[in-house]
């Protein structure tokens, strides 16, 4: 048996990776609906060039290189509609530079090198990576209990376990969580 | 000491003050296990350690900054990505 490299699976890519995506995308754009569109559009093109995943990079920084694709185009339609508003005003009499100006002042949209970089990691995103690290269940459920705000009886009732267990499985969660975000946030 | 005095006595082991303290983080424990809690934390330098990073980690998963989208929505995103599989 070879090394298991790392697989796709778009069924499981909203449970899996829509948080991390959407926390990703909503430091950059500033838009709740715009941010969710993003990520679903996200989703579709990874589903469209599924075939050009060769598991090098895990799903995630994969799916992470297609939303930045997309981040950079949504700017570039709003750029270029205020341009196209505002570019009828002369701000210079020179004809030479006539027009640049609108391109010439738009900053970054956003930090080229915080790119995987974990130091300068947001908060939000912070989390979500740690959250995603801790095993599937106890995952899910931290995630309902704590951010969600899930009370323990409709989590009990959902995942058919018992208080005790669901409060073993939080305290397991929340150790693995304090270590994770240990080095970084505390 | 048996486990049915440990149980009503005031002075609790460190699991259980862990699980008062988990509980304490969603406001879900009892006056008593809180005093119990405090109690335990007065002798017990591990669970204090414990309790402060537990209290930390929820005020940073308070901060409004981590969102995340809610189950309704992403239901809707799984619907049409798998419409657009079908596709």
């Amino acid at each position: 048996m070879t090394m298991p490299t790392n697989t796709i699976d778009p069924n499981a890519w909203v449970d899996k990776y829509s948080d991390y995506l959407f926390n990703y995308t909503i430091v950059r754009v500033d838009d709740k609906e715009i941010a969710q569109d993003l990520v679903q559009e996200t989703f579709f093109a990874g589903l469209k060039s599924m075939k050009n995943f060769k598991g090098e990079a895990s799903e995630r920084t994969w799916l992470i290189s297609i939303l930045k694709r997309k981040i950079i185009d949504h700017y570039r339609k709003i750029n270029s509609n205020k341009g196209k508003a505002e570019v009828r005003i002369n701000y210079s009499t020179d004809s030479e530079t006539e027009g640049d100006w609108l391109e010439e002042r738009v900053a970054d949209p956003f930090d080229k090198n915080a790119e995987g970089d974990i130091e300068n990691e947001e908060l939000g995103l912070a989390i979500h990576n740690c959250m995603d690290k801790l095993p599937e269940k106890q995952s899910l459920i931290f995630k309902m209990k704590t951010i969600q705000g899930f009370d323990t009886e409709a989590i009990c009732n959902e995942f058919d376990i018992t208080a005790s267990n669901l409060w073993v499985i939080i305290h397991r969660a929340r150790t693995a969580m304090a270590e994770c975000l240990e080095k970084n946030w505390f | 000491m048996s486990k049915e005095e440990n149980k009503n006595g005031i002075f609790v082991s460190c699991s259980d003050a862990n699980h008062f303290c988990d509980k304490n983080q969603y406001k879900e424990a009892t006056f008593w296990e809180k005093v119990k809690l405090n109690i335990h934390l007065i002798y017990c330098k591990a669970c204090r350690k414990y309790s402060a990073n537990n209290g930390k980690l929820t005020k940073l998963v308070k901060d409004p900054k981590v969102i995340s989208i809610n189950q309704y929505e992403k239901n809707a995103m799984k619907e049409r990505l798998k419409q657009k599989m079908n596709e």
